[in-house]
């Protein structure tokens, strides 16, 4: 088969539809190995769309490479997580051991190793993506076999099965994660309340009256959802009720149908439960997004799977087929009026900012993830144009137990704001890292001890982008009217030096930020240069000071959250952990960020000098008796 | 037609329709807000947040927001400029603006933004990019050192022009750059041309017709004359 | 007889080039006859003006150009321990301007070029007399390597705007360049 027979193949498996561009991009990739500029303009032309935009696309993601890469390429999970276990002296040994530079593919074009964004193993790391599959669990002796193996050039399929085992380490579980779910009770429960208990519920008689055939069981289903006070698990805690009835109420032009996405694209570094969710309890997710379609009228879904998990693809279809054969999916879901429904999985490829949920929308039709602008919302006009929610991976798995158990039952859990139970991804220095289920209103104290976390310095909730709480604060509750989060747990001891963190986090937003504002492209890196330059010793109070004024200028400025929440990190802990900056400025004057006597290095090469004249002299040298 | 249609711009009524952004209101009634990457002729990007305002005290793109009638809006305020000058020294940085050999100098919304918003040092360490010179098309010079991404080229080549010559991709501060719809990547194998709109779109020097150059004297240019706050009218060149 | 007027402390001035051409100073000397009032006003100490060669304490520093060596860092660090306070004049000394265009290059690979491959050159080498400053691997503006108080843009900067400037800081004013004073050509 020649390269361009098998692009026709994606392509026709893909109706030659551009809005599937990343897919197809994905798709060739796998079976190519890179995408060369050939590749780009034959499947330019065949979806027909401009071969630049097909280039900018396939630029923007991270997991697409355009130039020629090695057949063994390897990146490393590099969450502060990660780096607590020690990611960075395996990933040098595994450069020494190839013969490497970080980031460089081999002259023999055998390998690359680099750094990759959170993969999202943080309770098993130190983890990496090999050809982007999981790793998980390196050690040396892992890191050893692997450079053999890659040296040797032995297929990854006859790799050891273990290395790619992905634990579920659920620690603590409560409704979600209980396990007793049967596919199919939940959206039976959901049609069989409204024949049950007929429209006597609802206030909104003239409403229900304008909707078509078949719309009690999902005016009854909103009800449920409106009782259950039920919020994104996302972190920003919208009411799904209201998303749900937005969407539901927009208008559809001709030939528009109502969109429901699943957001599966677990970004922010230190969450990993939509994967355990999707892991081992995919009926639940996907039986809330048909509860969902069935509520708001909509006939078409998306998992949108973020590229890390590609391992995931094909036990998610594996579930998806047997649903349909069961009834749950398809043209006539459970032989409810109206019930018709599928879901079709797309794969991110290395876009933090997809997570966004316009992003992701730009990225299901084919586009570069960039947020829109707002409004109009996705609720009235999302995917190509239609009226769509978006929400997380917990919120339809809730939901679909609000279906089972009806909205009161569920609003009995939790707090009056925040109904329900908030899974965890705890990691970092506790005895026992995984996920841990609680009602809304746990205490960040109650977390730690039941994870085993001692000594505990800081709290990092909601991943880089939320909150980090000190040892002050511990008392405070998981609920959106206290500590909202999207569940990342991630727990620092004393041994710990937060500055390091927060610099990891800055580096972590510079290279995910999308580039289209001016505050957050070019602010996302000028904090983490400062950064770096406080870590190498050249700091002082001015380089303070500027984060702060950075600071307050992205959240201000910024196009969406990733900006405004980018240097929440360095805001946090330079309030609550201010001496691991200070330990580091240099002097009370302004110093440069860069080292004036390694700016000679280059010339005193080339002119094999040492003497003194070649050389500056440390700090504060009396220049005027030079 | 309704009198109840204005709203308040640093205290001043300005009238607008039904439908109109904040800064196309401002602009009708002849009220400079500073912007780059707005142009009147084209739907807003909202991608340069130069002109971002205070609406009722919170922060928001003139550009992207709807006019409503009695709204508060903050323009010109010691706040505001600060934060607008500090995103020109962004971009004064993160690109390659040596405006002394820049044949757009003097005309050049960047440079003439910088001047209204005072701005007279980058502030910041400068990137100094590696970005590239096209100069393969006969009559036309791209120098992406200059490049702010505000996508005016972009929008004319696929609107005015139904060309699609440019797109805006790849990610981030390294990774964003304007593609160039050829496999080589070079403008001399697109059908773009001189009299396209997109070739006398560009706000700043990156699309430059070859041949001529500084052809107004210093001093004849278009912000020498007058300074950007005071042409707002004419910005439909 | 009157007892003379008590004399007026004057503003001490030192001024320099770094990697720059002269040019900002040459402006400097375009504000011609007022040259005269502003002697009674200010006093130089180090400058091209006066070939003084290290400067001692001053109140106010004024930089052309850019860092393109080490002797560009010794000269801006001796500014800045003596002045109370440093003014970058000029494009190359705000951001690097003509030199920095180098900034692209590999810094061994134009000493190669000059002094080693280029035909017509000396092909004596790359110069390595410890008398002679080693340039910096990268051109900086001046406000990288120390803190500067205030800017005075252009290439170079008009006569007008560096009056101005001199004329505000004498006055105890904050200095402002309206519009035909700022220029960054």
């Amino acid at each position: 088969m020649t390269d361009f027979s098998r692009i026709d193949a994606v392509l026709a498996h893909h109706d030659r539809n551009g809005t599937r561009l990343v897919q197809i991009l994905r798709e060739v990739q796998e079976q190519l190995g890179w995408l060369s500029p050939a590749t780009l303009s034959y499947i330019a032309e065949g979806v027909g769309w401009p071969r630049a935009q097909v280039s900018g696309t396939a630029a923007f993601y991270s997991f697409f490479h355009t130039r020629q890469r090695g057949k063994y390429c390897v990146l490393w999970s590099d969450n502060i997580t990660d780096r607590m276990l020690g990611n960075t002296d395996l990933m040098d040994a595994m450069c020494k051991k190839l013969w490497l530079e970080p980031g460089r593919v081999s002259e023999d074009g055998l390998v690359s190793v680099n750094t990759t964004s959170c993969t999202g193993m943080c309770d098993q790391g130190p983890a990496l993506l090999v050809n982007y599959r999981a790793v998980t669990g390196m050690t040396l002796q892992r890191v050893d076999e692997m450079a053999e193996l890659i040296r040797t050039e032995v297929p990854i399929a006859e790799w050891p099965a273990e290395w790619f085992a992905v634990q579920d380490n659920v620690r603590r579980t409560e409704i979600l994660l209980a396990g007793n779910f049967a596919p199919g009770s939940a959206l039976r429960a959901a049609h069989e309340r409204a024949e049950v208990d007929g429209l006597s519920s609802s206030n909104n008689r003239s409403f229900r009256e304008s909707l078509p055939h078949g719309i009690a069981g999902p005016m009854a289903m909103l009800d449920e959802i409106q009782r259950s006070k039920l919020r994104g698990r996302g972190g920003a805690g919208f009411s799904t009720r209201f998303k749900w009835e937005a969407c539901r109420n927009a208008p559809l032009r001709a030939d528009q149908e109502r969109i429901v996405v699943c957001n599966a694209d677990e970004g922010e570094p230190g969450t990993f439960k939509d994967r355990v969710l999707l892991t081992s309890y995919a009926d639940l997710v996907f039986e809330g997004m048909t509860v969902a379609a069935y509520a708001v009228g909509a006939t078409r879904g998306f998992l949108y799977l973020r590229g890390e998990y590609r391992y995931l693809l094909e036990p998610l279809e594996a579930v998806l087929a047997r649903r349909r054969a069961a009834g749950l999916l398809g043209k006539s879901i459970l032989d409810i009026p109206g019930a018709r429904f599928d879901i079709e999985i797309h794969l991110g490829a290395g876009a933090y900012v997809c997570g966004e949920e316009s992003a992701l929308i730009e990225s299901l039709e084919g586009k570069p993830g960039r947020p829109r602008v707002r409004p109009p919302f996705p609720v009235t006009n999302g995917y190509l144009d239609q009226p769509t929610i978006v929400n997380n991976v917990e919120t339809f798995a809730s939901a679909a137990l609000v279906a089972l158990h009806g909205g009161d039952w569920f609003a009995a859990i939790g707090t009056k704001q925040s109904t329900g139970t908030k899974i965890l991804s705890v990691s970092g220095d506790v005895a026992r890292p995984g996920i841990y289920e609680y009602p809304y209103g746990v205490t960040v104290r109650q977390v730690l001890a039941d994870c085993g976390a001692t000594d505990t310095l800081a709290v990092q909730i909601s991943g880089p982008s939320g909150m980090c709480l000190a040892e002050d604060e511990f008392d405070r509750r998981i609920a959106f009217e206290d500590v909202p989060t999207a569940g990342a747990f991630m727990v620092f001891n004393t041994s710990r030096d937060m500055f390091e963190v927060a610099r990891n986090f800055s580096h972590f937003f510079a290279h995910e930020s999308c580039g289209f504002c001016t505050p957050c492209r070019v602010g996302t890196t000028l904090v983490r240069n400062i950064m770096d330059k406080i870590a190498n010793r050249h700091g002082s109070p001015y380089d303070i000071n500027e984060l702060f004024k950075l600071h307050r200028l992205m959240q201000g400025a910024s196009h969406c959250g990733l900006g405004n929440t980018a240097c929440n990190p360095v805001f946090d802990t330079l309030n609550k952990f201010r001496p691991a900056y200070e330990t580091r400025l240099m002097s009370l004057d302004y110093e440069p960020a860069f080292d004036l006597d390694a700016a000679l290095s280059e010339a005193r090469q080339m002119t094999g000098r040492d003497d003194a004249g070649a050389h500056f002299a440390a700090h504060s040298p009396d220049e005027a008796n030079a | 037609m309704n009198e109840t249609n204005t709203f308040l711009l640093d205290g001043e009524e300005i009238p607008f329709t039904p439908g109109q952004t904040i800064i196309q209101a401002a602009t009708a009634h002849g009220v400079y807000i500073p912007h780059l990457c707005w142009h009147p002729e084209f739907k807003a990007h909202g991608s340069c947040k130069i002109c971002t305002v205070k609406v009722n005290g919170r922060f928001g793109s003139s550009c992207t927001m709807a006019a409503q009638a009695g709204m508060n809006v903050e323009n010109r305020s010691t706040e505001l400029d600060d934060k607008r000058r500090t995103l020109l020294q962004m971009y004064f940085v993160e690109g390659n603006h040596f405006c002394p050999s820049c044949e757009k100098s003097g005309n050049c919304s960047l440079q003439a933004t910088a001047y209204e918003l005072k701005m007279v040092s980058p502030h910041f360490d400068m990137f100094y990019p590696d970005r590239p010179v096209d100069a393969s098309h006969p009559d036309i010079l791209l120098d992406f050192n200059r490049c702010i991404m505000c996508s005016l080229c972009v929008t004319a080549s696929r609107e005015v022009d139904g060309k699609n010559v440019f797109s805006m991709g790849g990610r981030g501060l390294l990774g964003r750059r304007i593609h160039i719809s050829s496999e080589s990547g070079k403008l001399a194998d697109t059908d773009f041309a001189l009299t396209d709109r997109a070739a006398s779109i560009c706000p700043v020097g990156v699309i430059l017709p070859k041949r001529k150059g500084f052809a107004v004297p210093i001093g004849e240019r278009k912000y020498d004359k007058l300074p950007i706050n005071l042409q707002v009218t004419e910005e439909t060149q | 007889m009157n007892a003379p007027a008590p004399a007026v402390k004057k503003l001490r001035v030192a001024t320099t080039s770094l990697a720059g051409c002269f040019g900002c100073h040459m402006s400097f000397l375009d504000i011609d006859e007022r040259i005269i009032p502003l002697l009674d006003l200010i006093e130089f100490d180090r400058s091209p003006l006066t070939d003084i060669k290290h400067c001692g304490p001053c109140d106010l520093g004024i930089i052309e150009g850019g860092l393109c060596n080490a002797e560009n860092v010794h000269v801006l660090r001796e500014f800045r321990k003596n002045c109370k306070f440093l003014v970058a004049m000029g494009a190359c000394a705000i951001n690097g301007g003509l030199p920095a265009q180098r900034n692209h290059l590999d810094l061994r690979d134009v000493l190669e070029e000059v002094y080693q491959t280029d035909v017509g050159l000396s092909h004596g080498g790359i110069p390595n007399d410890p008398e002679l400053p080693l340039p910096l691997n990268e051109v900086h503006p001046i406000h990288e390597v120390v803190k500067i108080d205030y800017f005075l843009p252009g290439c170079p900067p008009p006569a007008d705007a560096i009056w101005k400037l001199l004329t505000d800081l004498l006055a105890g004013r904050t200095p402002t360049l309206g519009h035909g004073l700022m220029h960054y050509d």
